[in-house]
């Protein structure tokens, strides 16, 4: 196939890495139709245990699509995802959407601990406390929801992430609400605590891409198509002044600005 | 300063109305037959108060056992036809039937049926009542948000654990406009069954003191039901507060 890309594992610098590898994502030949409309077909994409991987592209292309489609949430019209031991994705990932998807009604610490509750498991609630406090929402876990500042909540929402403790994490535009500052905290904070996880993430911010992903990959077209990666060295999150980052950033804006009509 | 004011609104309101109604029949001079003064509707209120207490504890009965079993049987047909679409089919022609047909023409149907006593007028109050909260409760249910949906899916949550832990909780405020609603339509369906045969209840005895020009049991009577009704609305809208802390009300909010 000619859009295959098998992406390397990231170069182990920074933080010791987990003793065993995560498990990586692999798509195979995924094709996804609306009507008649075709929205991508032959997709493939290999990520390595462990890499974060950014998925760029403009709105309408498809990526959340086809983040829904490895999340178990929406079903391919051809092709399949699975692990790269070949199994099943379901119970391997944990998913972050574009808002924070806090259950009104539950305090922080209760939506921290949903996913126990959801499966019928006795809840946690000393891990919940930990990941609370590494989020640095220790003092807020009976707040309900509705009484935190957008990044306080994305914050818990990164807690209820961890606290899945699954090997893959997709996310779709997870920081998209939240003002470039406290975007740029949060990215930080994401970074570090997902080390050694293998990430999906779908966002428009070239930015952000460059200061999160160890490769960065672009969706564009209709049928969409994925375009060669584009690999960043060193640890992340990058300094806002690194300048791989500055250059990849300009980079990604030219590919994915649309071009002038003639 | 708050409490005071939250006591003293209605009071000063109740007074302003008392005095009005007070002056008016002093004014106009209506005979008390027509119109009691407000110190002749105390009388009677007070004379008759064991039987005023009686009645209204019948009426008070088939009210709050309307609501109940109303408020059940509303929030099980919304369940079922929003998680049966053949239920859906089939249920949602007798639910508008239901309502189609004037509570005033199928009320003299109930009692003949169901006789004097409290059944009746249980039956006419579930009919008023349920209907508001199945279709508030089922636009409730279908309207989660998409989003925490999925995320329960990824987290491996069964479907009725979805229903239990996300759709439930979410329909609550829906729910909770519809029960309001039933709350204080309920009197309605409980007082218009006592007018069509009863034998006894606020409305049967509005309807004997009627019957022997006795205007002024009439008003204590009704000022009796509108207290309870006021009252039943109050404690189920405090209930409802209670149990949807969580819903920020943006009233009081600045723009």
């Amino acid at each position: 196939m000619a859009d295959t890309h098998i992406l390397p594992s990231p170069t182990p610098v920074g933080p010791a890495p987990p003793v065993r590898p995560a498990a990586g994502i692999v798509i195979t030949d995924l094709a996804l139709r609306y009507g008649t409309r075709s929205i991508f077909t032959g997709l493939n994409l290999d990520v390595a245990g462990g890499t974060f991987v950014v998925l760029l592209g403009t709105s309408g292309v498809g990526k959340s699509s086809l983040l829904k489609i490895v999340a178990g949430l929406a079903k391919p019209a051809a092709g399949r995802v699975t692990t790269s031991e070949g199994k099943s994705l379901s119970g391997h990932v944990a998913y972050m959407g574009q808002t924070d998807l806090l259950y009104p009604w539950a305090s922080v610490i209760a939506n921290v601990m949903i996913g126990s509750r959801l499966r019928g498991e006795r809840p946690d609630s000393a891990r919940a406390r930990h990941l609370l406090a590494r989020v640095g929402l220790a003092d807020r876990a009976h707040a309900l929801p509705a009484e935190l500042s957008g990044g306080m909540r994305q914050r818990a929402a990164i807690a209820r992430t961890l606290y899945e403790d699954r090997p893959i994490v997709l996310m779709d535009e997870p920081f998209s609400a939240l003002d470039t500052f406290t975007r740029a905290r949060i990215q930080d904070l994401a970074a570090e605590l997902l080390q050694g996880r293998t990430v999906l993430m779908i966002t428009h911010d070239p930015l952000e891409a460059c200061r999160l992903g160890h490769h960065l990959v672009v969706m564009s077209g209709t049928p969409a198509q994925l375009g060669a990666p584009i690999s960043l060295r060193g640890t992340t999150p990058r300094a806002l002044d690194n300048a791989e980052l500055l250059r990849t950033q300009g980079e990604l804006m030219k590919l994915l600005t649309p071009q002038a009509p003639e | 300063m708050n409490t005071l004011r939250h006591v003293a609104r209605p009071l000063i309101t109740t007074a302003v109305l008392i005095f009005v109604w007070w002056a008016f029949t002093r004014i106009s001079q209506v005979p008390a037959y027509l119109l009691p003064g407000p110190s002749s509707v105390a009388e009677a209120l007070w004379h008759q108060r064991t039987l005023l207490m009686w009645n209204t504890l019948t009426t008070f009965n088939e009210v709050a056992l309307g609501l109940l079993i109303g408020t059940l049987l509303g929030a099980a047909c919304g369940m079922v036809i929003v998680f049966s679409p053949l239920m859906q089919r089939w249920l949602m022609p007798i639910l508008l039937l239901s309502q189609a047909v004037p509570i005033f023409a199928l009320a003299p149907l109930l009692v003949l049926w169901f006789g004097f006593g409290i059944t009746s007028k249980v039956i006419v109050a579930v009919l008023v009542i349920f209907f508001p909260v199945t279709a508030s409760f089922s636009d409730g249910l279908r309207r989660t948000d998409r989003g925490m949906l999925d995320l329960a899916t990824t987290m491996n949550a069964s479907k009725f654990s979805i229903l239990h832990h996300v759709r439930l909780p979410a329909a609550m405020p829906a729910f909770g406009s519809g029960l309001r609603v039933a709350a204080a339509v309920a009197p309605i369906g409980a007082i218009f069954g006592e007018w069509v045969g009863s034998s006894s209840g606020l409305g049967y005895m509005m309807l004997n003191a009627n019957a022997r020009i006795e205007t002024d049991v009439m008003f204590a009577a009704l000022l009796v039901l509108a207290i309870m009704t006021i009252l039943l609305w109050v404690v189920v809208d405090r209930g409802l507060k209670r149990l949807l802390y969580w819903v920020p009300d943006t009233t009081g909010a600045p723009i």
